[in-house]
């Protein structure tokens, strides 16, 4: 089972290193991390999917949230959240299939940002499911090369009260 | 112990002092009066502004002894623990002993000394990625680079070390910021968003807690290092009279409660008391304070506890169901959650579960048989009966550290100075040195085997230097022991690299400026000892032992705590 985690972490040199060391030194069984900025210029944000149950799950938001410059750490589990991951693919497209790449690319609501004779590189934006089922489609025509970002992920509501799952009183 | 500096004093102006300076000032602001070490290149900065310190500085003969002494200084003492090493291979020289206080949640403070910034990363000479190498076996470590930072990385450092959960923190310093000149002055107030050590546990989770010990046929207390930590043993022993609990402790928790008191079960796990083990595996509720649950103490997971409603108090959440899944996680310090838990608590007799426990406490006792030949384990009963139960004992790691668990007799926490989690074979000898060093007129014996006293006794050259009349012990069985004795239960006794011929150690002793004295004849042995404790000034006592003696129990790697091997004890 995927679950996704976020933390806000101190924006400094060593600190991606550190995380990733623990995930390795841990054996949790990572899916995808990505980190950025945020609007605070201290602090940037990490999206972590991890796999497993939630005995791993605790484990991981648990041992993520003893590293001294991790700041706060919350998990998804059962909260509404929206997620987008971002693909970059190239699809081999002769010109005589480029229509209907073309038309499946707009199905999807990705855009195509590069033109080549016997390529397109094709740029969406989505749900995990979504992009999957994109790759799916396409593979049978060829994929040159393809690259995503990862799951980053935001809470639907604002959340007011921390009664979340992921906000139990024992991990800040 | 010099006076903490206020903060009146620390709010003076830093501006013109280089980065050694205020780095110095900063220990001082500490509150540090005793600091181990090696120096070198990346470091002369840093011995320069030491060279007029009123801090003392203890030059070990090895970064790993340094490292070692930091540690049994601060397991005795419970203060901080401060140890400094150049760049490269100095710092590459204490991973050993920052990954043995990290297993044991020991608050050691390292700094190590780096390339002027600006060569970082270019494979400079004496270079090498402290912080990257230092991460895994560290609570946290930090690398400065710019002046500005040196001052508040050192409190933060200390910090960190010292509060929550301890443990080891690295200070990579680049040479150029301890030379380099403060132009303003620098914010020295701590920056660590992500680092609120919570200590007070919750009303509700202790409420429950108390519930279930009140409504406990058979519990059990299961005592590990972090009440040494909280300074809780006296809090436990309440409880535990209270209540009346039977109490078993983990290795780093012997002597936080007397052994000699009708409800002690001594030490449980791998090499536990039958006792311990069988009373944990009928228990129906197991209070676990300070402990997280290791695989030397619970043996296979599977049968661990079978009936056991299980309570966890600790202060880090991340040891609550990490290995056993625990019914009543409370978080937080152990005082102040077994302090607050107490009146919740109803007293109780428990007259038939305490029969039981006396019952296999006579039946299984630990003992070995007397045949005349010197036996390890009278060694340490006897070293225990001549020192009063009364001396701080630093132990190496292997058949020795554990005869010395059974037999020396706890009295009191900040007794056992013994490398738990990591079994660090060397560390007896250097820490002992640190315990002295931080128990000045205190009797201090580093019982050692020779496999792990080898490994370190250039120390002993330490000691004499220093005058710190620390006793070292070694048993001598001219085996690594532990290895022996699995090689000879589960390898059909094909002793594979387990002879350890040994050299002629109080002739090396007295080489080292300490005095020798060995012993091969049992009617000799007390007369040694007791000479041995008289002497005013450190001394190896020498004593050939009985080749092939097995440490009993045993929990074989796979099997339940019920199913002991109990050698010749049946």
């Amino acid at each position: 089972m995927k679950h996704i985690i976020s933390a806000l972490v101190q924006n400094q040199p060593g600190v991606l290193a550190h995380i990733a060391g623990m995930f390795a030194a841990r054996g949790f069984n990572i899916d995808s991390l990505v980190v950025g900025r945020t609007e605070d210029p201290v602090l940037s944000r990490m999206t972590i999917v991890v796999v497993g149950d939630d005995r791993v799950l605790e484990q991981v938001r648990k041992q993520l949230g003893k590293i001294v410059s991790v700041v706060k750490v919350r998990d998804f589990l059962d909260v509404p959240c929206v997620q987008r991951d971002l693909l970059l693919i190239r699809v081999h497209t002769p010109p005589a299939k480029r229509s209907e790449v073309t038309q499946l690319v707009n199905m999807f609501r990705g855009r195509v940002v590069d033109v080549a004779r016997e390529s397109l590189l094709v740029e969406l934006a989505g749900t995990e499911d979504k992009l999957e089922a994109f790759v799916d489609l396409v593979r049978p025509y060829g994929i040159r090369e393809l690259a995503r970002t990862g799951v980053i992920a935001m809470p639907r509501d604002m959340q007011t009260q921390p009664k979340a799952k992921g906000e139990q009183a024992d991990v800040s | 112990m010099t006076k903490k500096k206020t903060d009146a004093e620390s709010r003076k102006s830093y501006v013109g002092c280089t980065g050694a300076q205020i780095f110095h000032e900063m220990l001082l602001c500490e509150g540090v009066d005793l600091m181990f070490g090696f120096p070198g290149g990346a470091v002369l900065p840093i011995f320069d502004v030491l060279y007029k310190t009123p801090i003392k500085f203890v030059m070990s003969r090895h970064e790993q002894g340094a490292t070692h002494m930091a540690d049994g200084y601060a397991r005795s003492t419970g203060r901080v623990g401060v140890v400094i090493a150049t760049s490269g291979p100095g710092a590459t020289n204490i991973v050993t002993g920052l990954a043995t206080a990290n297993m044991d949640s020991v608050p050691v403070v390292a700094f190590t000394g780096q390339v002027k910034s600006f060569l970082i990363g270019n494979d400079a000479f004496q270079e090498a990625d402290v912080t990257g190498i230092t991460r895994p076996v560290t609570k946290h470590n930090f690398l400065v680079k710019r002046v500005e930072d040196l001052g508040r990385v050192v409190k933060e450092a200390f910090y960190i070390a010292r509060t929550g959960r301890p443990g080891p923190v690295v200070v990579d310093i680049a040479v150029d910021a301890t030379v380099a000149k403060l132009t303003d002055q620098p914010d020295l107030a701590p920056n660590l968003p992500g680092y609120k050590p919570r200590s007070s546990g919750h009303v509700r989770q202790i409420k429950a807690a108390a519930e279930a010990i009140n409504a406990a046929e058979r519990p059990v207390l299961y005592v590990g290092g972090g009440v040494v930590i909280a300074e809780a043993s006296q809090e436990v022993r309440a409880l535990a009279e209270k209540a009346q609990i039977p109490v078993t402790t983990t290795l780093l928790a012997l002597g936080s409660f007397d052994e000699t008191s009708p409800l002690a079960l001594q030490m449980l796990g791998m090499h536990g008391t039958a006792a311990a083990n069988y009373a944990v595996q009928e228990s129906d509720c197991l209070i676990a304070v300070g402990a997280r649950f290791d695989d030397r103490v619970t043996g296979n997971l599977e049968t661990f506890a079978p009936h056991a409603k299980i309570i966890h108090i600790d202060i880090d959440p991340a040891s609550i169901s990490k290995n056993v899944e625990v019914d009543i996680p409370v978080v937080g310090d152990a005082k102040d959650i077994i302090t607050r838990m107490l009146e919740f608590i109803e007293p109780r007799r428990r007259k038939g579960w305490l029969a039981k426990i006396a019952e296999w406490k006579k039946k299984y006792p630990l003992q070995y048989e007397a045949d005349g030949k010197i036996k390890p384990q009278e060694v340490v009963e006897l070293i225990g009966k001549m020192t009063d139960h009364d001396a701080i004992i630093a132990t190496g790691v292997g058949q020795h550290q554990m005869w010395a668990a059974q037999f020396y007799g706890w009295r009191r926490p900040r007794q056992i100075i013994t490398s738990g989690g990591l079994g660090t074979m060397g560390y007896g000898c250097p820490a002992a040195i640190g315990a002295q060093f931080g128990n000045p007129g205190a009797t201090v014996i580093d019982i050692d085997g020779d496999g792990s006293f080898s490994m370190t006794m250039v120390e002993v050259i330490t000691a004499a230097r220093y005058d710190q009349p620390v006793k070292f012990v070694v048993l001598d069985n001219e085996y690594l022991g532990m290895v022996r004795q699995w090689q000879e239960m589960f390898y059909g006794r094909r002793y594979s690299a387990v002879e350890h011929p040994c050299p002629d150690y109080a002739a090396i002793a007295a080489g080292y400026g300490a005095k020798g004295m060995r012993v091969s004849e049992r009617s000799e042995l007390a007369d040694a000892i007791n000479t041995m404790l008289k002497h005013e000034g450190p001394v190896v006592l020498h004593v050939k032992v009985e080749p092939e003696e097995n440490v009993y129990p045993m929990v074989a790697a796979g099997k339940g705590l019920h199913e002991m091997d109990l050698g010749k004890l049946a």
